[in-house]
């Protein structure tokens, strides 16, 4: 069994859905973002979605935005990002860690050597927004051979007709992004969520885990009502900027993320109370 | 359009919107479906002579087509070799070729059913034109444009104003193309069910590239025809600026399968290829990555983040290429060389003073890199240049170079 597995079936059994939490590899910088990362287990986060910063986040709103810029101009890299899960991997053996972002950084990396070594560093899975599956030969296959789970977002466009194609080689869990949208805006409506996971969970025996929009922990309650997981990005990486002095890590930064990862993780806890 | 046997270089894109190594579908899976759509119309379209027919229609009465082949006499002998032929796409309405694909896109957008159009544009004369189809046809429109650009190309902006464009000044990066495109790509995928992007380069997923290459063919099979009519054969060399390269497929796509014509592509070159940073030629000085859809040339760094670059040219200051060129970079077909900012100001001023036209400072690239080859190529052989657009958007960033306001 996969981590991944693992953790959503150990979410099961504990009757609620997993609280995905995505942060930004390397902001505001690389201790910072290091000291986050291994605060979000203990905080209650079930799975890290960790963000591989890219100069041209074509599906990220600007809190996201600013995130990757802010750890692009404090030097991280692709191998950077790499590293830290390796370091994190040294404590901690259990939580699931998925790597996300856009397919440049790792083409250019070479996709071979790049599974490589994520496979070593730890990494379990793999969220490429530009990797549709008509591109599959690219990085999905490869990273299914490797051993990594290639994590597949479903919208609200994938159609009943589309969702086999996009189901097929989606291993892990299957991420539905709540609207048609960048990250950061707000859900539309929360019914037609439950409907939707409804009808890809009939297409497929992976977890579903909802993204995009969820902010609070009562978004989380709700949504966790209906999926087995939710994930939150935007107001983490806003919590990282809100915490900021002149642009720097202040010493509540970290404490910033972890309280309301805290407060989401509550929410969770919720969810089918 | 036409494929003439197995080798030819104008059998592309394939079937996953390939051409060779480059090109695809590299998109979020929101957008996934809409693309298969517009595929499905543009198949349909393409086939359908009532479309075809249309485009042909406005074509002659609205754009002014065909568009003169001119022989500049004064600058030919000036450059004293090769004979100059000017293709005038800068007659067109809206003043250059942007016009031919955005007439195609509108009416593939009408009959798509929708209701609202987004563009990004460089120069301004994507924005422009595609605000002047959308006020023609009716249909709301927003235009991308990055903030340095807004500044440098002011007039442009205000016709797209009067036009009844709202223009949304994009602030990251540098404020420059590839800014734009980012954030109508964003809005795209906010809006997909209502809206039409409506993309001004031969780049972008599958099928832009092929989709713009087709309704920018005209100007190479226009002047095909024009050239034989006049003397009898077929050109020596055929010029084009690139910057995502739709004038340049446009003009090279009729003659790629003739050898004996050499074709060029002129680059930004910017303050120099050997700027870090500092110039816009991603064939020269890039290498394979993806972005905006398509896997292509890129300028980028050792990690694969994607380069600002630079040109005194808004419309070539993008740091990718459309995909096709990226093919026939690699096949060594056309022949791809940067211009820097300096040789593109000489040219303009050359064109202006010798034959009575200011040119784009976009299509001032592919002068210069005329200025650079015709004087070693013999009097009775020609060089035609694609004059993709006049330069009036330039004429203030100009003279503030060049010291006259
Ligand atoms: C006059 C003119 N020529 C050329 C270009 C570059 O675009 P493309 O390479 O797609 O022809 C532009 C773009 O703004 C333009 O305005």
């Amino acid at each position: 069994m996969s981590r991944i597995e693992k953790r959503f079936a150990e979410c099961k059994a504990a009757g609620r859905p997993a609280l995905v939490t995505y942060v930004m590899a390397g902001d505001p910088d690389l201790a910072t973002s290091q000291a986050i990362m291994e605060a979000l287990p203990q905080a209650g986060s079930d799975i890290i979605e960790f963000g591989m910063p890219f100069s041209d986040p074509m599906a990220d709103g600007v809190a996201i935005q600013l995130g990757g810029q802010r750890a692009l101009a404090a030097g991280m890299t692709l191998r950077g990002v790499l590293g830290m899960v390796e370091d994190f991997r040294r404590k901690d053996e259990t939580t699931p860690i998925v790597l996300m972002g856009y397919y440049n950084p790792i083409y250019s990396f070479g996709v071979d050597r790049f599974l490589a070594a994520a496979k070593e560093a730890g990494v379990d899975g793999l969220i490429i927004v530009d990797l549709p599956p008509e591109e599959d030969a690219e990085l999905c296959i490869p990273a299914l051979r490797a051993g990594i789970n290639f994590i597949r977002l479903t919208t609200p466009t994938t159609d009943d007709r589309r969702l086999p194609a996009v189901l097929k080689n989606t291993s892990g869990f299957v991420y539905y992004v709540s609207m048609t949208g960048i990250t950061g805006a707000a859900i539309k409506s929360r019914a037609a969520v439950g409907e939707a996971v409804a009808r890809i969970k009939s297409h497929t025996d992976l977890p579903v885990a909802v993204g995009f929009g969820i902010k609070t922990a009562e978004d989380a309650a709700e949504i966790g009502r209906h999926s087995d997981g939710i994930v939150v990005g935007t107001v983490l990486v806003e919590a990282v900027a809100g915490s900021l002095v002149d642009g720097k890590a202040s010493d509540r930064t970290v404490a910033a993320v972890r309280d309301l990862v805290a407060s989401l993780a509550g929410g969770v806890k919720r969810a089918r109370g | 359009m036409t494929s003439t046997g197995i080798n030819s270089l104008r059998n592309g894109p394939d079937e996953e919107g390939r051409f060779g190594l480059y090109g695809g579908r590299f998109v979020a899976e929101t957008l996934m479906p809409l693309i298969l759509d517009l595929e499905a119309h543009y198949r349909a379209a393409k086939v359908d002579p009532a479309y075809l027919d249309e485009i042909k229609t406005l074509a002659t009465h609205y754009t002014g087509r065909p568009s003169p082949l001119y022989f500049a006499e004064r600058l030919t002998n000036h450059l004293g070799g090769a004979k100059v032929w000017l293709k005038r796409e800068e007659l067109n309405h809206t003043g250059s070729h942007k016009i031919n694909n955005c007439l195609g896109q509108i009416l593939l957008a009408k009959r798509m059913g929708k209701t609202r159009i987004i563009a990004e544009t460089g120069a301004g004369q994507h924005g422009v034109a595609t605000a002047t189809v959308c006020a023609k046809f009716d249909l709301p429109c927003t235009i991308f444009m990055g903030a340095t650009d807004v500044e440098r190309q002011k007039p442009n902006v205000l016709r797209m104003k009067m036009l009844g464009a709202e223009v949304r000044p994009v602030t990251a990066g540098a404020g420059t193309l590839k800014d734009a495109m980012n954030e109508a790509l964003r809005d795209w995928v906010t809006n997909v069910d209502t809206t039409y992007y409506l993309i001004g380069t031969a780049a972008g997923p599958h099928p832009y590239p092929e989709m713009v290459r087709d309704f920018q063919s005209v100007i190479g099979t226009e002047l095909k025809q024009q050239f034989q009519e006049a003397e009898g054969k077929l050109p020596e060399a055929v010029v084009a600026c690139v910057g995502g390269g739709s004038n340049a497929i446009g003009t090279f796509h009729a003659f790629l399968d003739d050898p004996e014509v050499k074709l060029y592509g002129a680059e930004a070159g910017g303050h120099g290829i050997d700027t870090e940073n500092g110039h816009a030629a991603s064939m020269t000085g890039g290498r394979p990555g993806v972005l905006h859809g398509n896997r292509t040339y890129l300028l980028q760094d050792s990690d694969g983040q994607i380069l600002e670059g630079h040109s005194i040219s808004a419309g070539l200051d993008y740091p990718g290429v459309g995909p096709e060129h990226a093919f026939l970079h690699d096949s060594k077909r056309v022949t791809y060389a940067p211009i820097t900012d300096k040789e593109a100001l000489d040219a303009f001023q050359l064109l202006t003073r010798t034959e009575g036209i200011i040119p784009a400072l976009e299509s001032a690239h592919g002068l210069a890199q005329v200025m650079k080859i015709a004087p070693a190529m013999g009097k009775d052989t020609s060089i035609v240049l694609c004059l993709s657009g006049r330069g009036d958007k330039d004429v203030e960033s100009v003279g503030n170079y060049l010291g006259l306001l």
